[in-house]
């Protein structure tokens, strides 16, 4: 494995491969000492292109336990803000010799495309409304931990589909491991021709109860404003929130953070047993030490940067 | 029309003589081998094969195995000029025309600033008197500064020269300001040229909304954005009675109401793209940006469609939209790059290797649907016949060659058919009796 660009390019098991080493690393975190020297003397440069604590945190944490030399590089303030191009920004950082570099943009394609122009391992930390392929590898490997598997699970994907990286990243990942995966939201963010992903659409949450899994989705306060993508919170609430009536002591409860309590999970169901959402991140740092050790541990050969294509 | 419809820079007219050539003009229900005479750019002998003896100082072309067609042209072209000449400028965009096999451009008037008053096409056109390798019309704005708010002066316009009007790279948003416009025709005649696109639909898309774009997770555009349009403006044209053209159609829904239109007596035309009819938004999944265009790419039953619209002739013409960007504009992530791709050196062996190899449009159909954007626009359609002006495209049906593996004549390279095996190179391209293109290697005797 050279990058992790798309949950696409991993096979069943490619991603048991990781969620098995995430395993191993979380014996490491639970030790007084949290760090191991796997990548002693690698760089990892963080890039993120849009506001992440955690996601960014998430990432830095993995890299520090494995020993490697982590640089955050924040867009604001930077060269960015004075027009630099992505390419030449990527060209720029690339001279330091990054071993990994952690993209994170409002761009779908975007890590794949950094992928052409330098020779570092690109980790694709949110294109756009794209993938999180690592957000998927988390989630996957908090269900195995609380499920065991979960071939044959029921997987409902609950929310603003539309624009949700984490939700296109977790359709393709869960039915890879074996789930059968629903989503259902109002159908102004249910985007057309979803099905062709594999998935079931559902606008209503009548047949929520068959679920083994309930995963909110992030309702972006945002998306209300100008564009009227729903009539209002408290319509949407009313209508797809996970709450104490809809969620049974059965279910596992599953959120990418930040929550809106309130708007798409109630406060009861958030502080519910059935919730891993703490999980998911702890699941978050241990999942990113497998995907930087994948890459980057080995025999320290230098991709060539790949030809330019014809263009 | 005080002003003349067509501008090209200085040439020499050609003395040529095109021996045992395929002549293909199906207008001239020309099919077969003949000798070619051309002398002081016009044709004067067609004769049989071997037949016309070699003079002094008329060049010979050994044209056996080629075809000699009535040379094509593109109703719908961004020469970039004035203003952006960092993508494409007269030279550079004609000569990429006569590279293609075209005769003649019609370049749309979305530059910076946007062709809007007389003063600026007047420039515009003494510019494309020095500079224009083949012969270029223009269109005008519709309304001023393609805001949609005001006419432009159109009737002036006119008289400058301004073969039609367009707000291409827009649509008219208003059908208020539009049937003025189509009223108003009256007055000044000329063709008006839609960009057919309601922007409430389209907004926030990059592509065709469909299943790739859903798994891409990038905003869709739908097809309805361009038929709700195009149907709302055959209704307008009707009702106006008004001489209408719709640009680059992209989807069935739009095909069929242009069909009705015609049924119904509606003077509308429209066009298609080589890239619509041989793309679809399944070339997007890797978020190439050369695959990024306005309309989107569609999907197969909407290509199917077009092909068939093309084919019945409910869509009279191709046009390229040839569309350059600087390489640093489309070396971006998709959904921040512009939307264009280039298309004048490729259309004619993409769309030959695509749709007439594969048997799905006959050669001689070809040929009328890329020449037929002249009679649109009221200009001469180039025909091969004795005593006509040599418009001629010399092309190799066998030669088989990677888009773009000798460089591109445009200034862009944001060809969405790069790096593709084509056949059917164009040797040499006669334009008003000058020759325009000669390919790199192909090699002339004299006599």
């Amino acid at each position: 494995m050279n990058h992790l660009l798309s949950i696409e390019d991993l096979d069943r098991q490619a991603i048991e491969r990781i969620v098995a080493q995430a395993a191993r690393f979380a014996e490491v975190s639970d030790r007084e000492i949290k760090k191991v020297p796997a990548l002693r003397g690698r760089m990892v440069l963080n890039l993120f292109y849009e506001a992440s604590t955690r996601t960014r945190s998430s990432f830095e944490l993995a890299a520090k336990r494995l020993s490697a030399d982590v640089v955050n590089f924040a867009v604001s303030g930077s060269s960015v803000e004075k027009g630099e191009s992505l390419k030449d920004t990527i060209l720029t950082l690339s001279a330091h010799k990054p071993d990994a570099i952690v993209l994170r943009t409002p761009w779908a394609g975007a890590a794949e495309l950094v992928s052409r122009w330098c020779s570092a391992a690109i980790v694709n930390a949110g294109d756009g409304k794209h993938e999180h392929p690592t957000q998927a590898l988390l989630d996957v490997y908090t269900l195995r931990e609380r499920l065991g598997g979960i071939d044959g699970c029921s997987i409902w994907i609950v929310g603003d589909v539309a624009h949700s990286r984490v939700a296109r990243s977790n359709i393709i990942a869960f039915q890879r491991m074996g789930a059968r995966v629903t989503v259902a939201g109002p159908p102004t963010l249910i985007p057309r021709e979803i099905d062709a992903l594999g998935c079931e659409v559902r606008y209503t949450l009548d047949e929520l109860p068959t679920a083994d899994v309930v995963y909110a989705l992030r309702m972006q306060r945002e998306r209300m404003n100008e564009t009227s993508w729903v009539p209002s919170l408290r319509e949407y609430a009313s209508w797809y929130q996970i709450n104490g009536r809809r969620l049974s002591p059965r279910q596992v409860l599953m959120h990418p953070g930040p929550v809106n309590r309130g708007v798409e999970l109630s406060g009861e169901v958030v502080d519910s047993p059935q919730a891993v959402i703490a999980q998911q991140v702890q699941a978050g740092v241990v999942v990113r030490m497998a995907v930087l050790y994948e890459l980057l541990s080995g025999a320290h050969v230098p991709r060539p940067v790949p030809e330019p294509q014809l263009a | 029309m005080a002003a003349p419809a067509l501008i090209q820079g200085p040439t020499t007219p050609a003395e040529l003589l095109l021996r045992d050539v395929h002549v293909l003009d199906p207008r001239a229900d020309l099919d077969a081998r003949h000798d070619v005479l051309v002398r002081d750019g016009a044709i004067v002998e067609l004769g049989e094969p071997g037949a016309i003896e070699g003079l002094d100082g008329i060049e010979l072309v050994e044209g056996k195995g080629r075809h000699l067609l009535p040379a094509f042209v593109d109703p719908h072209v961004h020469l970039r000029t004035p203003g952006q000449e960092h993508k494409e400028d007269l030279e550079t965009g004609t000569r990429a025309a006569a590279a293609g096999g075209f005769g003649a451009v019609i370049a749309m008037p979305n530059t910076d600033p946007v062709i809007d008053s007389a003063p600026l096409l007047g420039s515009l056109r003494d510019a494309a008197a020095r500079e224009a390798r083949v012969p270029v019309g223009f269109l005008a704005a519709i309304t001023r500064g393609l805001e949609g708010k005001e006419l432009t002066e159109m009737a002036e316009l006119r008289e400058q020269g301004a073969l039609g009007f367009t707000d291409d790279g827009r649509p008219v948003s208003s059908a208020g300001m539009l049937r003025k416009a189509l009223r108003y025709q009256r007055l000044c005649g000329g063709v008006i040229s839609l960009h057919e696109e309601d922007p409430t639909l389209s907004h926030g898309g990059s592509m065709r909304e469909g299943a790739v774009s859903a798994a891409l997770g990038i905003g869709g555009i739908p097809t309805v954005s361009e038929s709700t349009m195009v149907a709302r403006d055959t209704e307008l044209a009707m009702y106006e009675q008004a001489r209408v053209h719709f640009q680059h159609l992209s989807c069935a829904a739009s095909v069929q109401t242009v069909a009705h239109a015609r049924g119904s007596g509606g003077r509308v035309s429209a066009e298609v793209t080589p890239h619509h009819l041989l793309l679809t938004d399944e070339s997007v999944r890797g978020l190439d940006t050369r695959m990024k265009m306005n309309p989107p790419l569609a999907g197969e039953t909407d290509r199917q469609a077009l092909i068939a619209g093309l084919r019945d002739g409910t869509i009279d013409c191709v046009a390229t939209d040839h569309a350059p960007h600087a390489r640093e504009e489309k070396e971006v992530p998709f959904e921040q790059a512009p939307m264009g791709t280039t298309g004048l050196e490729t259309a004619f062996a993409a769309l030959y290797t695509g749709l007439v190899m594969t048997g799905e449009l006959a050669l001689g159909l070809l040929v009328r649907r890329m020449t037929a954007g002249a009679a649109l626009f009221e200009l001469p359609t180039p025909t091969i016949a004795t005593g006509e002006t040599a418009n001629l495209t010399l092309v190799d049906l066998d030669a088989e060659f990677l888009a773009g593996e000798r460089g591109w004549e445009s200034r862009s390279e944001n060809c969405c058919f790069a790096g593709r095996r084509l056949h059917g190179r164009v040797l040499l391209t006669l334009a008003a009796g000058a020759i325009v293109y000669r390919e790199r290697v192909f090699s002339v005797v004299a006599a």
